[in-house]
């Protein structure tokens, strides 16, 4: 009997075996997942379009990962089912797998809302997969017109790692502006403007009223011409295995701070799993790299007897469009603050003496610093915020803390 | 494991250690030939303001937040040392958002890959060269409890 | 504008082609003679701010910089020499007094130079200080007239107070004021380590270094600045400063600008007020008024601690040491007109005094003459530059000797003699905080003793050579030394034979 089973094979579940190695360097580990690849990094499908990077450079974790980690892996086999009175897996082809501890890092899956004279368009994508990329990457000719429904960062991240390959891009969003879960106007203003100046054009505000096999009529009246559609109007997380054997899922699967489901042994991590964002004390899905990993990891110490707590996330992004760089991070409340100086845009949200969240589009540098007084929930009554507000810059903190930071 | 420790009591502001980072990051064997006309990026950074200044570069954390955070793989913990595989590296700066200290940063290339302190372990310098170079002891490389 | 009658002395040259314009020579010129030229991209400097100091080219990571003294100059004259000139402009200019820092520069004879050390050979053997124990602890204080027995036939302990020296060496005084605290705390920790003695000086002492007490003497001069009962017992002696070999009749001045928060509270004036140290003690006229202030400070420290008095190398010093001993202290210290300073008026250093050599050799001498030079100690200062100086010193008469110049040299100093500007760019001579800042005790302290151990090596090494294991037995024994160029009255004085003879 394996001792855990993982269920996945991206930044939760690699973050898991981690976690477990960094305390049980022996037990058994099976780890489990429907796609048949080499651990990869899933954000880096669209600079492979674009060949920034390659399959072999896109690997998460080196080719003896699995067995340097003492991994059984058993790729390309889905788990349909979990019974945890028995403890044990179930698979598509009616093997069972037993476990002492089961980590559900499952992830999450496009979502397609229902749209008139969708099954009609042939050449239709999503942009989630390794193999998604690929299926897109042969579709597309230098001829190709592509529609991209959906302007959040999957869909502009595949507009930019096709950009050149295809002869126009349009994306439509119902949002009044692109990237709206991680930008306020403004900022979102500052990044569009970048992006079209790269020949992307964008139906804001708007939605396809109906597909034809190369045509979208938009609700606004405008249509678009169109040979390649690409879908990427939100992800799903996957929940089922949790779901319907009675654990408790809201729109993810719920977590607490050591990375367990409502079932005894059984963890969950990544884009599956609801958690804690301390910046606005709420929970909810954080489909973030970063915070796959930390919640694998914390599972997998947990799971292999440590003892963990991961109660520090807040929603995070970096992200690039173009060579304009974008990061972001936390809450966007309270009173803010923003600055424009040389071209760049960059806004902090405050409120009770604690950063919230920031926005900084353009110049990025050590925005850490940021992240980490929102994580640390620090006051800002005990640093110089008008400094900090400035740049980020440990010179606001007090000499006692910088001592903290770089002397010990 | 040996870290490099800075003490701002001792710190002149004189930004040698900024220049002898950069050399030694350079690939020269000369210090002129390497940063003569040269607007350096290092990976030790000064920071200043009345009178007091401090050099600010990785400190090489027991749960570092940029490795964790890393989509790519390309950062990775090797004997305690932060390493940086520019290969691998998609200059996305999820590190940057993540550290604690703004102590990564990108690099001068043309691809944005990120750049950060690695104890001069892996170029011909081959131990801290901003220790070596700070006239004042106000960076150590040593090991502490 | 007025006419400028001063030309630079000194030369700042820039290698073009190593300079990579880090501007690091900006930063650490306090002198503010190099900076940066936006329109050129280049470094350029004022040559007329340079005091040469040698910290731009010490620090430049690249060594594009040198100082050269400029060719720049006045009409060849012998008499009339450049000095004088500007001398004069710059004293028509000002009306003031000229000042000046460190010892005297002039070309008068260095008698060190002149004397010559002997070593054995086929009798009475050399030894090898690493094979064979060799002894170079001293202990300062008087000497009991004879040895005393109680009627159990025991020795009685007749001894007066004791200083201990592991090496004849000790960092001469020089006050929190003068120098920085940085650059005390550097000789304190270095007399700790090294089992010997710094001095205070006249600033008092600041309440961090208490805890190097058993290695502080503490002094009393004219000012009596940071004087009091809990001070007189901090130390391990007490110094009545009378006089000072760089400025002998001279009293002292720290200007109130350097008189910070902390100087304030050693010192006990108020801040921003100028330390004045008059040039005679109000209350010393006659050497009976000097035992009174001996007897007055042995009593306020309990009669454990031996009482130094320190005077400056001038003319009768001979027979101003002999009163000195029979005033009552434990130990004479003499300083000689080569002696270092923070500020002195420029005639006064380079022209009044006399050579340290020739007045211990008198001193030496005449209490030997007059039978009571076991009264004393006698500790000299005022230019030792060396082991072999601080051997002659010994075999001359010294008991110990006094350093200040090469202890600040050993944390950095390039005696650029500019310390009346409070800007030292060593971090030593200047109470600007940035600037103090650039002198790590860590490292200063290091490397006093590092420079301490070296000479107390050499010193074992020609101890060896001559055959003497002690230093006790080299003290006085002026047959180890022989005069090189030197006249018949020279000899006389230094009581040597000149070479071959």
């Amino acid at each position: 009997m394996s001792k855990y089973v993982i269920i996945g094979n991206s930044t939760g579940a690699i973050g898991c075996v981690e976690g477990i190695r960094s305390v049980d360097k022996s037990g058994e580990i099976t780890l489990i997942a429907s796609e048949p690849h080499h651990t990869y990094s899933r954000p880096l499908i669209s600079y492979l379009l674009c060949g920034k990077t390659d399959e072999q450079r896109m690997k998460y974790r080196s080719d003896s990962f699995y067995k340097d980690n003492k991994v059984r892996k058993m790729l390309g086999k889905t788990v349909v089912s979990v019974d945890n009175n028995a403890k044990k897996v179930l698979l598509a082809d009616g093997k069972e797998v037993p476990y002492e501890k089961l980590m559900i890092a499952t992830g999450s899956v496009p979502f397609v809302p229902p749209m008139d004279g969708l099954d009609k368009v042939k050449k239709r994508f999503s942009f989630m997969t390794l193999d998604d990329a690929h299926k897109l990457e042969k579709a597309i000719t230098p001829q190709s017109k592509v529609l991209i429904v959906g302007a959040g960062l999957i869909g502009l991240k595949c507009a930019e790692g096709i950009n050149d390959k295809v002869k126009s891009i349009t994306v439509v969003d119902l949002a009044d502006r692109i990237l709206p879960s991680i930008l306020d106007y403004e900022g979102s203003a500052v990044v569009r403007r970048h992006i079209e100046s790269k020949g992307v054009k964008f139906y804001l505000s708007d939605s396809v009223k109906t597909f034809e096999k190369n045509k979208a009529a938009l609700v606004s009246g405008a249509e678009i011409d169109f040979d390649i559609l690409v879908l990427a109007v939100g992800v799903r997380p996957c929940v089922t295995l949790i779901s319907d054997i009675g654990g408790k899922v809201n729109r993810g699967i719920v977590t607490d701070d050591k990375c367990r489901t409502s079932l005894k042994d059984i963890y969950a991590a990544g884009d599956c799993t609801e958690s804690h964002d301390v910046s606005s004390n709420t929970n909810k899905v954080m489909a973030l790299l970063p915070n796959a990993y930390m919640q694998g990891e914390t599972a997998g110490i947990n799971m292999a007897g440590g003892n963990a707590h991961y109660d520090n996330a807040i929603p995070m992004n970096a992200i690039g469009f173009f060579g304009l760089h974008i990061i972001t991070a936390g809450t966007y409340e309270g009173e803010s603050y923003t600055s424009t100086a040389d071209g760049n845009y960059k806004k902090l949200f405050y409120k009770s003496n604690r950063l919230k969240g920031y926005i900084m589009i353009g110049d990025i540098k050590r925005a850490g610093i940021y992240t980490s007084l929102i994580k640390k929930r620090t006051p800002l009554c005990s640093i110089d915020f008008e400094l900090i507000k400035e740049k980020p810059q440990l010179m606001a903190f007090s000499r006692k803390a910088r001592k903290e930071f770089l002397a010990k | 494991m040996k870290r490099i420790y800075v003490d701002e009591k001792w710190c002149l502001g004189c930004h040698l250690c900024e220049y002898y980072c950069a050399f030694a990051n350079s690939g020269k064997d000369d210090m002129a030939k390497a940063l003569k006309n040269v607007k350096i990026n290092p990976r030790i950074q000064i920071e200043e303001k009345d009178g007091i200044s401090f050099a600010v570069s990785c400190r090489h954390c027991e749960e570092p937040l940029c490795v964790k955070g890393c989509i790519t793989g390309a950062l990775s913990v090797v004997d305690g040392v932060i390493q940086i595989d520019s290969d691998k590296c998609v200059g996305c700066y999820t590190c940057v958002l993540s550290c604690p200290y703004g102590a990564i940063m990108p690099s001068e290339s043309d691809d944005g890959v990120v750049q950060k302190c690695e104890l001069c372990l892996k170029n011909s310098h081959g131990k801290p060269a901003c220790v070596e170079g700070c006239p004042n002891r106000a960076i150590i490389y040593e090991e502490k409890e | 504008m007025a006419i400028n009658f001063l030309y630079p002395e000194y030369e700042v040259i820039r290698d073009k082609d190593k300079c990579i314009g880090c501007r690091v020579c900006e930063r650490q010129c306090a002198n503010e003679v190099h900076s940066y030229d936006e329109d050129s991209g280049c470094m350029v400097s004022d040559n007329a701010k340079c005091v040469c100091c040698h910290r731009c080219v010490a620090l430049c990571p690249t060594g594009a910089l040198k100082i050269v003294k400029t060719n720049h100059t006045f009409r060849e004259n012998a008499n009339w020499t450049g000095e004088h000139i500007c001398e004069i402009y710059r004293q028509a200019g000002t009306g003031g007094v000229l000042l000046s820092s460190m010892g005297n520069p002039k070309n008068y004879p260095i008698y060190w130079d002149k004397m010559l050390i002997n070593a054995s050979q086929v009798t009475n053997p050399s030894i090898d200080p690493l094979r064979e124990p060799m002894e170079t602890r001293v202990f300062l204080g008087a000497k009991p007239e004879k040895v005393e027995f109680n009627s159990k036939g025991e020795i009685k302990n007749n001894l007066t107070p004791q200083l201990k020296l592991d090496i004849p060496i000790m960092f001469s005084a020089m006050s929190y004021g003068s120098i920085s605290y940085n650059a005390h705390e550097s000789l304190a920790r270095a007399a700790e380590e090294l089992g010997t003695y710094y001095n205070t000086g006249e600033g008092g002492l600041h309440k961090d270094f208490y805890k190097y007490g058993p290695h502080t003497i503490v002094q009393v001069a004219s000012g009596r600045f940071g004087v009091h009962k809990d001070y007189l017992n901090a130390g391990a002696a007490i110094e009545i400063k009378m006089g000072q070999g760089a400025k002998p009749g001279i009293g002292g001045h720290l200007p109130g600008i350097k008189v910070g928060d902390d100087i304030s509270k050693t010192r006990m004036i108020p801040k921003g007020s100028d330390a004045i140290s008059p040039a005679p003690h109000h209350d010393i006229y006659s050497i009976e008024d000097l035992r009174q202030l001996v007897y007055s400070l042995k009593e306020a420290s309990d009669y454990k601690k031996p009482v130094i008095v320190k005077i400056a190398a001038v003319h009768n010093v001979a027979a101003i040491a002999s009163g000195i001993a029979r005033g009552g202290a434990d130990i004479i210290a003499i300083d000689g007109y080569r002696g270092g300073t923070g500020a002195a008026p420029t005639t006064i250093r380079d022209n009044v005094g006399i050579p340290i050599e020739l007045a211990l050799a008198s001193v030496d001498q005449r209490l030997r003459e007059e039978g009571i030079r076991n009264r004393v100690s006698i500790v000299v200062g005022g230019s030792i530059r060396s082991s072999s100086d601080i051997v002659k010193a010994i075999a001359l008469g010294a008991d110990a000797v006094y350093i200040g110049t090469s202890a600040l040299m050993a944390l950095g100093c390039h005696l650029c003699r500019s310390c009346q500007h409070g800007k030292c760019n060593w971090g030593i001579a200047t109470q600007r905080e940035d600037l103090v800042r650039r002198l790590n005790p860590d490292i200063g302290y290091k490397r006093l003793v590092n420079l301490l151990t070296a000479w107390n090596h050499e010193i074992k090494e020609m101890m060896g050579g001559m055959g003497i294991n002690s230093i006790e037995a080299l003290r006085g024994n002026r047959l180890m030394l022989r005069g090189i160029g030197l006249t018949e009255v020279e000899l006389n004085i230094l009581g040597i034979k000149h070479a071959g003879q």
